[in-house]
Formats: C-alpha cells, structure tokens, sequence
C-alpha cells in the first residue's frame, strides 16, 4: 500500500450538520497521502454529510479542514480532488464520452483527438473501453459507477472521493470494484477516501477507517479496521465490525 | 346490539355480513360472529366472546382466523364488548387458530391501550404459531407519539416561520440573481466561456419546437379577439376597424403575453423539472466539484435561450394572429383579405410592435431565471420535482402579470 507518512488531508475540531445543528461533532483525524481511508457508519450516521464537507460541498459548522494545507473551496476554479457520488452522477444528457471530455475541454488545452485519446483510456481503465458512445441510461449501475470513477480522474488527482462505491452492486462487481481501487491506489499513488458500509469491501480495501455513530454524534472508532475488529473492547464497534444488531432502534 | 341483527361491515373493499350471536344475560355471554366472503379462505372468519365470572373481571375469548383485512372489526368489537371498563381483562386466545403480524400489533395495540386506561391486561393461551407470531411483534418496541409529529405550532410560531421562510427565499432569490448576473458579465467578457452548443441545443427546443402550439394558439387567440371585436364593432357598421384591434391589442399586449404563458408552461417547467432532477441526483454537485460554475453551464444557456426565443416566437404569433383576425374578417364580416391587411398596415406602427417585443424579452428572461431558480432550488426526491416545477409554473405566470402591468404603467407614462 502505497501510504505516505505526508499529511493529505487534516480535520480538527469538526462539527458538521444542516441549518446550524450538528449531526457530527468533536472529528480530528487525518489521512495521509496515498492512503485509502473509509469513513465508516450506519446509516444515518452522517458518513456523506462528513464527505461533502471534505469536498467542499457544504461549509462546516465549527472547526477546520485543510486539504493539503488549504480550505477546500469548490470557486469555480480548476479542481484538485475527483469525486464520485453514490449515483455516479452522470450527466444524463451526454454520452460516457462526454461526460469524462467535460473536465478535460474545461481544465485543459488539450485538442479534441486528445481528449478523445485520454477518454478513451480512462474509460479502458475502468473496464468500459468502447462505450464512449453510450448514454447513462444505457448503463446498469456497476458501470455508471466505473464511469464515474473514469471521469473523477479524467484531471489525474492526487485525491478522489468515492461515495458508498459498492452499494447496491452485487458481490462480484463490488469486488471487481474494490480491485479497480487497489489498482488505482497502488498504480497511480491516488489517494482514496472511501464512504461504505460494506463490510468486505472495507476489509479488502481500507487500511484505517474512522467510524461514525449516530447516537455518539461523532466518531467512535479511528484505526486500522481488522485491529478494530478483532481489538476493539467498545461494543459499538464491535458490533459494527461483527455485524451484530446493537438492540437499538435507528435514529430518525 | 340485539341477538341475531345481521349487519354489514363497511370497510373498503370489504363486504362482510355479520350476524350478532347471542346475548345471555345470565351468564353475561355476548358474542360477535362475522364471516366474510370476500376475504380468503384462510382468513375467513373470527369470533370474539365474553364471559365475565367475577365482578370487576372481563374475560374475553378470540377464536377463528385472525387477519388484516379483519383486525379492525375485531379489535372494535372487543372494545365495544369492554365498554364497561373493567378492572382487569384476560384475553384468551386458547382458540384462536391463527393471526397475522398486522392483526397482532393491533391485538397488542388495544392491550396498550387498555393498560393505559389502567385495566390489567393479560393476554394468555396462545401456543405454537400464534404465540411465535405475538412474540415477534411483541419484541418491536411499540406505542410513544409516532414519530417526526409533534403538537402543532401556534399562530404566532407559524406567523414567525412563514416570515424566516420569506426571508430565506428573498435571501436565496437575490443570491440567484447575482450569480447568474455574474455568470452573465463573465460570459460577456469571455465569450468562448458560455457552452454555446448548449446554447443553440435549448434554442431549438423552446423555439423551433414550439412554433406549431404558438402558431395555433395565436391563430385561435386572433380569431377569438377579431369575434369579440365584431360583435359591437358590426352594430356601428365598423367593421373594418377589427383590423385595427387586432393589430394594435395583439402586437402590444396580447401576443407577448400569450407567447410567454406557453413558454412558462412548456420551457419553464421543463427547465425546472431538468435542474431539478439533476440537482436531487447530484448532478449539480458533480458540475461543482468538476470546477465548473452551474450558473455559466447550466443557467446562463437556458436564460440566454429564451431571452432570444420568446421575442422571435412573438413575432410570429403577432403575424399568425394578424392571420386569425383577417380570416374572420373575410369569412364572418365579409371584408376583403387585402382591405383587411391594408387596414391592419395603417393601424399598426412600428412602436407597437417595439412594446411588445420589449416585453417579451423581459418575459423571457424571467422564465428563464424563475424557472431556473426553482429547478436549482429543489430539495428532496421525486415530489421536490414536481414541487419545484408547480411552483417555477405559477411564480412566470404571477411575475409575467407583474412585468406586463409595470411595462403597460411605463408606456403610458411616456405615451409610447
């Protein structure tokens, strides 16, 4: 695993929530360039709001978040990070092609046959190669997530951020999924912050994890998951890794 | 109820006709015995008695087929049969040869119920599945206010959150307002910025496409006028001066009007329902986190478009409903086409035609942004949507009357 002991990303003191009440509070962490690193949870428990505030989505209700030593701000300018949303996000209205060229006719000076050669390969990386021409709809939802994959990282970022990449894939394609990562990860350096809650996923991917938990409103668990795992004396997160109900109703 | 009085239970798409047993005051036996015929046949048929031995004790005994569709009949016939409130309540289920989930959470519901009115409840004799079903459900933590409702608020409450959501929405208005004016006067400085495929993609679709409904709604619209006008006009042998109605009220007022309601309803709530659906599928955000400005991708083309198209639309309606008024002129007035058109060119001066199309370019940026504004405003699934399409629809057409009474006001005043 290609993990640096260079700081990527650094979050201190955090609270984050909607209209000016937290649902997160009280979040220091820090991720190191070239990591994967999963922010882990039930659901409800706030992992994508966490995700959105890293990615400059939405502004934090306390503390500081500094992405390579900078506020992320989404201004308009050249991106530094990709993304990937739980839906992948395509634009509906252009083909798989298109949808990866976008950055790249924005961002850079590249001449169309160009672009055309880096969409091309992007989307060979993913496994997509020869459906440039293809809609999002025509796509089931493994390979709208590939897509997305293709175009977070049609500008090549040192960061990406993937939303719950595995969910509601099954078995087969989420680790297919999972390899792609490892792939990108250990070839490219990129560094990958993963949103899930798919257990193996997590395992097969993640080497340190923060975990979430509605009821704490912050984070329970930081570390390496299998440690977590087999470690943990906290029943939360021993039930969380174990897949053991906790007895609770979920919060609404 | 008297022994033997048949009656119908009335639940939806139910149709169960009862027949009340027999009521023994002796021994204090009442019994409710319903059969349905409509429900299936594992379902069918439930019986509820009660036999009360001691004086402050109620024993009830369930027996038959318990089920969804017939939970309510029998819960409501237990509580009429415990009306007197008794100190305590066993409900026996000795006989009960089954029951569903739903039926067991509304037998547990009336227990609760019971319990809270301060009887003591014991629901005892249930063996095998229905004991394995009551346990189930019994394990689910039940009763508590539903959840997400509370009392509601009080006028003065509702009066201050209807004022911090106007606040909010004038505060989001302006805010769209000065990015899209930004996007504007960025797009102005560097034209090679605006998607202009994008552009002349949204133009085809408000305009081209929209030249059959126009057309015929502007024929119709001149036609409907050129009637109305004939009917006094035709009383002082004026008849050729529906001409001059029609040019004058069409070119000014009517047809801009007209045109900007069916782009309101055709392209206004198309732009809202589009950047709605893409803004609930995170589409938008993806556009932000690509570094591209929604406003200049997304808003600034759709504005454009129909700033360009509604003017150009009007136009034609204005000849087409011309067409309209000249067609009841020669078929139901018996004018010639040629005196209608000569009349018509007399009548008509190029500032009539200048008011109206200023107009419509005022009308057709305010779709454009109104619309817009609601599609990037929408929150939540699918009903967001169509919230945010309902209301883009209403807000063009409440705020096209606004533009058209101050720029009617205007041209007054300067007696244009």
């Amino acid at each position: 695993m290609p993990g640096t002991s260079e700081l990527h990303i650094r979050v201190s003191d955090l609270a984050v929530g909607y209209d000016g009440v937290p649902i997160l509070e009280n979040l220091d962490f820090e991720i190191r360039r070239g990591e994967i690193f999963a922010i882990l949870g039930g659901s409800g428990s706030g992992k994508s709001t966490l995700l959105r505030h890293l990615i400059g989505l939405a502004e934090p209700i306390r503390g500081e978040i500094e992405v390579d030593g900078a506020k992320p701000k989404l201004d308009g300018g050249a991106p530094t990070a990709g993304v990937l949303f739980q839906s992948g996000a395509l634009l509906g209205s252009m083909t798989l092609g298109e949808n990866v060229a976008l950055p790249l006719a924005s961002w850079t000076d590249l001449k169309p046959h160009e672009i055309d050669a880096v969409v091309h390969s992007k989307l060979r990386l993913v496994g997509l190669g020869g459906f440039e021409n293809h809609m999002p709809d025509e796509l089931s939802g493994g390979m709208k997530k590939r897509a997305g994959i293709a175009r977070a990282l049609a500008l090549e970022p040192s960061l990406v951020y993937l939303d719950e990449p595995s969910a509601g894939l099954d078995p087969i394609t989420s680790a297919e999924l999972d390899d792609l990562l490892l792939t990108l990860n250990r070839g490219l350096g990129t560094t990958l912050v993963v949103v899930t809650h798919e257990l193996p996923s997590i395992f097969a991917i993640a080497r340190r994890c923060i975990l979430l938990d509605t009821a704490a409103k912050g984070a329970i668990a930081l570390g390496d998951p299998r440690q977590l795992r087999a470690e943990s004396l906290d029943p939360r997160v021993s039930a969380f890794f174990n897949r053991r109900p906790s007895g609770g109703e979920a919060h609404p | 109820m008297l022994p033997g009085t048949a009656r119908r239970c009335s639940a939806p798409g139910l149709t169960l006709v009862g027949r009340l047993g027999s009521l023994r005051r002796g021994e204090e036996v009442l019994t409710a015995n319903l059969s349905a015929a409509s429900l299936p046949a594992d379902a069918t048929g439930w019986n509820v008695e009660r036999a009360d031995r001691k004086g402050d004790r109620a024993d009830l005994e369930l027996s038959g087929r318990l089920s969804v569709r017939c939970a309510h009949a029998a819960v409501r016939r237990m509580r009429a049969l415990l009306d007197d409130s008794p100190a305590r309540v066993r409900v026996g289920l000795e006989r009960l040869e089954a029951l569903d989930a739903a039926s067991a959470a509304v037998l547990l519901e009336l227990c609760d119920d019971l319990r809270h009115a301060g009887a003591a409840v014991e629901l005892g004799g249930a063996s095998g599945r229905v004991r394995a079903i009551l346990e189930l459900v019994e394990a689910r933590p039940r009763g508590g206010p539903p959840r997400g409702r509370s009392a509601p608020p009080g006028i003065v409450s509702q009066i201050g959150e209807a004022t911090a959501r106007g606040v909010a929405f004038a505060r989001q208005v302006l805010d769209f307002t000065g990015q899209t004016l930004a996007a504007a006067v960025a797009a102005v400085r560097e034209p090679r910025t605006v998607p202009w495929p994008v552009v002349t993609q949204v133009m085809e679709r408000t305009g081209a496409d929209a030249l059959p409904i126009v057309s015929l709604i502007s024929f119709l619209v001149g036609m409907v006028s050129a009637f109305q006008g004939a009917i006094t006009l035709h009383k002082y042998g004026a008849d050729i001066f529906v001409a001059d109605g029609i040019a004058i009220g069409v070119t000014r007022e009517l047809g801009p009007l007209m045109v900007a309601i069916v782009a309101s309803g055709r392209s206004g709530a198309a732009f809202a329902a589009e950047l709605g659906t893409m803004r609930v599928s995170e589409e938008v955000d993806a556009l932000r986190t690509m570094g591209l400005d929604p406003f200049r991708y997304l808003v600034l083309p759709r504005v454009l478009a129909l700033t360009a198209m509604v003017p150009l639309l009007t136009l034609l309606g204005d000849l087409v409903a011309v067409l309209g008024g000249a067609f009841v002129g020669v078929v139901g007035l018996d004018l010639t086409f040629s005196a209608y058109m000569q009349e018509t060119r007399r009548a008509l001066t190029l500032a009539h035609v200048l008011t109206g199309l200023s107009k419509s370019v005022a009308f057709g940026s305010a779709i454009g942004m109104i619309a817009c504004q609601w599609g990037l405003a929408t929150r939540g699934g699918a009903e967001g949507v169509g919230r945010s399409t309902t209301s883009a629809v209403v807000s063009t057409l409440f705020f096209l009357v606004v533009i058209d009474s101050a720029f009617t006001v205007l041209f007054n005043a300067w007696d244009v």
